[in-house]
This record gives structure tokens, sequence and C-alpha cells, in this order.
């Protein structure tokens, strides 16, 4: 028997009793308004004015003819407002959480463009926001963390665990099942129990809708390979959702390896994963022999996440998507390619794609497109980019 | 084979008792500290003693059973070793025990092995706070094969769920006092003639555990159920007592226990 919310045997609702009301309440305010005129509309129009939808569709010509194969587009999410595809999330989210009287936004955050992004719309509607953050992260990210007090949000370090994304989801949980009543959780990846990996994934799928119809225009055809990185997934569920149906496009998702799929600090869940339920649903994590969830890392804070969302795992086991893993030094020296090459300075995480994109360009046909979702901006990334290759660039 | 919860109930329906169930978190500070807890604590009063599985993300708990999971893991604390303590205790007690943990631990070790050691190991019923009732079915069948109860918990947002839930309960029904995560509360201020109205003419007992800290809150909360379920308090006490803690608990059990009977 197929349950809603499940993709194959993936996804579900685990989650305490006490948030299950919550969960049915946001489910039946999503399945309402998703088809709303009313609502559709004025997301759209906050997609345009506010966020600066539609994102452009980039030729990058230097890149393509230095790899010398696949013609080569970059879907510039990064140009978005707030800097990254996250805030076509948030958008949707708090204005159903909006329409549903809700008065508090709590949200979890990585690399904190999630955070930036829910701390920005709550600016924008006037509505209290708590970001639950790693204490790793808010080291590795601290200028987001201050970014996200000015806008008004609090920013509430993590220091449970490995003191990352996943402790800082932990966190927002425990939050939520705290002040169910009045909060709502605005959970940044297609992830969690329904109806969350459907609900995130449809607020991003105008990535791919966009791509398909900017290369109509400009190509007259659909591309052949999409390439994005996958933390929990969004931005790729966004980039792949059009296209699981047209088979001829191979769909790439780049997965953070960190120093190594075959050292203990990786974050690679599907080369390395097993089936377990966490989070609110069941999917692939990295865990031990008795499911305790592993330690994970990746230079990467926005990918790295024990876990992955349940679509992919099942794009993944249906063969539909393939997932390769990218380390730490590849993702760096595409960052700096990226940059050189296109004067783009891509986010750590969209380099991880940058990074696949660079092997499998070359060995594509010139007459064949390749395009790669370029999530996020890398602003956010110097820094550490600089202390990874050990440059000094600390201000006094 | 009766399971060893409803005989429980029984008992404690005729002697006019209310039932104290009590929990620790099982490898802290050791397992042979929790071996010592759970007898002292059977021994002074406890009715039901719950383990605690530690799990490396427990999302439902508060700061003080997050820590006592983590020194437990630290320790090297995994199932099979808790198994093990479960066979050595099922030669001294034939008291119900029941695993409190959470659904990837099952799901992980293998939902047919994991019940069919609860079986043979002498475990009477699982509580999974991050198993709702929706998604039953992960373990339901298996559980029952065994004989296993799979205790379900109803919160103060449960509303009209609290009848449909209670309805396919086995063992009693885990109420849970206010909203939140476990952890010592001052005070709870939860309608529960409300909320437990649809339980009036149900046959199922129920007990309300999280935030209970005091014989007074015990004697205070147990007007409203057939039990009590304490949890931080005890562990706040093994985590301050470490291998020293059974007496010490144990004294505090026949406290928690004298406003029941």
């Amino acid at each position: 028997m197929e349950k809603i919310g499940r993709f194959g045997q993936y996804g579900g609702q685990y989650v305490p009793e006490t948030v299950m009301t919550a969960v049915h309440e946001l489910e039946a305010a999503y399945e309402k308004y998703k088809n709303d005129p009313q609502f559709i509309e004025e997301l759209k129009t906050l997609y345009r004015d506010y966020a600066g939808r539609p994102s452009m569709l980039y030729y990058a010509e230097k890149m393509t003819k230095d790899l010398g194969g696949a013609k080569i587009y970059i879907k510039r999410e990064d140009l978005n407002h707030t800097g990254s595809h996250k805030i076509n999330n948030v958008l949707g989210q708090i204005l159903l959480a909006k329409k549903m009287g809700k008065k508090r936004i709590i949200a979890e955050t990585g690399a904190g463009q999630h955070g930036v992004a829910t701390a920005t719309v709550c600016a924008l509607f006037g509505l209290e926001c708590e970001v639950y953050m790693g204490a790793e992260d808010c080291k590795r990210q601290s200028l987001n963390v201050f970014r996200m007090n000015l806008l008004g949000a609090k920013v509430t370090p993590v220091s449970s665990g490995t003191s990352t994304l996943k402790d800082a989801i932990n966190e927002a949980m425990r939050d939520w099942v705290s002040n169910i009543e009045t909060t709502f959780y605005c959970i940044g990846s297609v992830m969690g129990p329904h109806p969350y990996p459907t609900m995130v994934r449809d607020f991003q799928k105008i990535i791919s809708q966009e791509i398909k119809d900017q290369l109509k225009e400009r190509e007259g055809r659909l591309p052949d390979c999409v390439v994005a990185c996958v933390g929990g997934g969004s931005n790729a569920m966004g980039a792949f959702y059009n296209f699981i149906e047209d088979k001829s496009v191979r769909l790439v998702g780049a997965e953070a390896a960190g120093r190594g799929i075959s050292t203990p600090d990786t974050a690679a869940t599907m080369a390395l994963g097993s089936v377990g339920i966490f989070h609110g649903m069941k999917s692939l994590f990295l865990q031990d022999e008795y499911g305790q969830i592993a330690p994970v890392y990746s230079i990467s804070a926005g990918l790295d996440y024990p876990g992955v969302g349940p679509e992919h795992t099942y794009l993944h086991d249906t063969g539909r998507a393939d997932y390769v893993p990218v380390t730490d030094e590849e993702a760096v020296c595409a960052f700096e390619y990226l940059s050189k090459t296109e004067g783009i300075i891509p986010a750590i995480e969209s380099s991880h794609a940058v990074a696949a994109a660079m092997k499998i360009a070359p060995e594509m046909g010139k007459d064949q497109i390749l395009v790669i979702n370029l999530s996020g901006r890398g602003d956010k990334d110097v820094y550490s980019i600089a202390r990874y290759r050990g440059v000094d660039v600390v201000e006094e | 084979m009766k399971n060893r919860i409803d005989s429980c109930f029984e008992q404690l329906k005729a002697k006019g008792e209310k039932a104290l169930i009590t929990f620790v978190t099982a490898g802290d500070p050791d397992l042979e500290t929790t071996e010592k807890l759970v007898l002292e604590m059977f021994d002074k009063g406890a009715d039901i003693i719950e383990l605690g599985v530690p799990f490396s993300d427990p999302i439902a708990e508060g700061i003080t059973i997050q820590e006592a999971s983590l020194r437990s893991l630290k320790n090297g604390t995994t199932l099979d070793k808790i198994f093990d303590t479960v066979t050595s205790l099922r030669q001294k007690t034939d008291k119900p025990l029941l695993l409190m943990m959470y659904i990837n631990t099952i799901f992980r070790y293998g939902t047919e092995r994991f019940f069919k050691g609860c079986a043979d190991r002498g475990i009477d019923g699982v509580i999974v706070p991050d198993l709702p009732f929706e998604e039953r079915d992960e373990i339901s069948d298996t559980a029952d094969k065994y004989g296993i109860y799979v205790i379900n918990l109803v919160a103060p947002t449960s509303a009209d769920r609290v009848s449909m839930i209670a309805k396919e309960s086995k063992g009693f029904l885990y109420v849970v006092s206010s909203l939140g995560v476990t952890g010592t509360r001052k005070d709870i201020t939860t309608d529960f003639d409300k909320l437990l109205a649809p339980l009036k003419n149900s046959d199922v007992p129920y007990c309300i555990g999280f935030g209970i800290s005091s014989p007074e809150m015990a004697e205070k909360m147990s007007a409203y159920a057939d039990g009590v379920i304490i949890g931080s308090a005890i562990v706040n006490k093994v985590a301050e007592n470490g291998v020293t803690s059974p007496e010490i608990v144990g004294k505090f059990v026949s406290e928690l226990k004298a406003p029941l009977r």
C-alpha cells in the first residue's frame, strides 16, 4: 500500500505525537493554498519583485571552450535576493505561515543561507524569527550570523553533538515540540516529515521550469544533463523536478565527499549511507551498525548533513538520477576555477556541482548541453577558502 | 504467555494503588550500575521500569536525558549489551521491563531480529517517541507476533486523536503531560480533565509522564491517571552520583511511591 508522503518506501511522518496535529494542519493548509489563485499570484509577485526571478540562465562560453565538451549553461540562483535558491522556499513557506496565522518562525541553518533567507522574509512580513545554527557553523559562517542579527532574527548556537546542521535540526525540532501552537517550522530542505519534502520541492521546482523555458527559447531544446549539489537536496530537487519525465535529460547530484569517501571525514550519504529513519523521514543516512547517526564532515557547512531528502533516495534507487561524490579539494579548485574563468564566485556548496560538471562536460559532445544549477554565491565562503589555502585575510 | 504489564496493572487495581513507572538511561554511568538501579528501584516500589536505549540524536529529550545518552554512548553501550543486561536482570526480577528508544535503532537492528531479541530476553514493551500512530505499521505486526507491546503516546495537542489512539493501545497509554521535550518542570498546566475525557470508558490504563519531578507532583498527577512516569528527575540523581546512585535513587523512588499507595 502506497501511503501519502512517500517516494517508494521513503519519506513518511516519523515525528512525536505532540507535533502530529501541527503536521496535519500544515498538510491541510498546504493542500488548500497550493491551488489557491490568490496565493499563487502573491507568491509569483514576491518571486518577481522581491527575489528577482526569473534568475538568469547564463551561457558560460569561456568555461565551455576551456573544457572542450558540452555547451555549459549556468542557472544563476546565486543572483536571487539573499544570494541563493533558499529564498524560493522561504517565501512560499512564510507566506503559508502568514495565512495560517502563525506569529513565530523557527528555522535551522547550516551555511547560513537558509537562515538568512528566513530572517529576511520574517523581516519583510514582520514575524518573530529564531534560527538554530551549529556552534561550529556559527564560527565557519560568522558573517551570516551577523547578517541574520541585522535582519532582526535571534540566532541560537547549538553545541550538542557535532555542533553542525544535524544538531541545529534536532534543536529546532525540540523548539517546535515545545511551542507547537504558535510556531511554524520553516525547514530549509526537501527533508523532514511529510509534507515538507513535497512542499519544499514544489517551492523550488520553479528552477527547472525556468531552465526548461529559458533553454527552449535560447536553444530550442532540452538540456542533456543537469548538475546540482546535494546536501538535503532542495536546489537539486528544484533543478531536477521538471526534467524527471524527460528521460533524455541526465540528472546528476554532487554530494560532499569531504576528505574522500574512503576516509571517515565525509558527508557522502548516497555513496556510503544505509536506509534509516531520522529527522521525520525514512531515507539514506550515514550511520553505524546500531543506527547511531555518524558525525559527518565537509568543508561546506551547507552539505555537512548525514542524510538526504527521501525523493532523492528514490531517484537514486530507481536510477533516474546519478549521485557523485566531490571532495573538498575538488570543490575548492572549482570555486577558484569559476571565479577566474567566468568572474562568478560560487558558494562552496555550489562549487561541488561545478566540480562534477568539470568532469562530465569534457566527456560530452560539443552539440550537447549541460546546465549547472549555481545554487548560491560565494561571498560568505571567501574567508574559509582563504583559510583552506593558508592565506591570512582577517582584518584588524 | 500473559504480558507482565497487564498483570502488573491488574494487581495494582486490586490493591487500589497507582503505578510508579521509572526511567533510567541504560549504560549511564555503566550497565552494571543500570542493573543495580533497576533492582533497587523495583525493591523500593517501582512497578514498571523503562530502560532508555541511548541514541546519538534524541530529538524528544531535554538536556538531562540527552547528556545521559551521550555518557552512555561514550562508554560503548550498544543494544546488544543492553539485551545482555536484561537477560541478567530476568534471573532476578519478574517485573515489567520496557525499552524506550528511537525508531532508527529498531529499524537498523532489523525489526524481526529486534522483537525476537525482546521476547528472548524478557522485554515486555517498547516506547518509541518518534513513531506516531500513523506509522505504527513499521513495527506493529512484528511486535504482535512476539507479544511485545508498543506503548502508544498521546499529548496535550492530541485532542480528537485520543480516542482513536486509545482504542488500539495495549499495556498502557503514555500521556505526555505538557508540550515540549522530557525534563523536569516546575508546573504542569494541561487540562487533563478535558484531554483525558475520551478515556473515561476505556479499558487501557493511562499514565502521565514528562516533567514530574517530586512526590508532590506525582501525587497531584496520579489523581488524573492510573500511574505516573518519572524519568529526568531520576536521571539527574544518577548524573550527580554515578556508581553510588542506586541507594540515593532507591530512597527517592520510595518517596515517589508513598503517595501512590
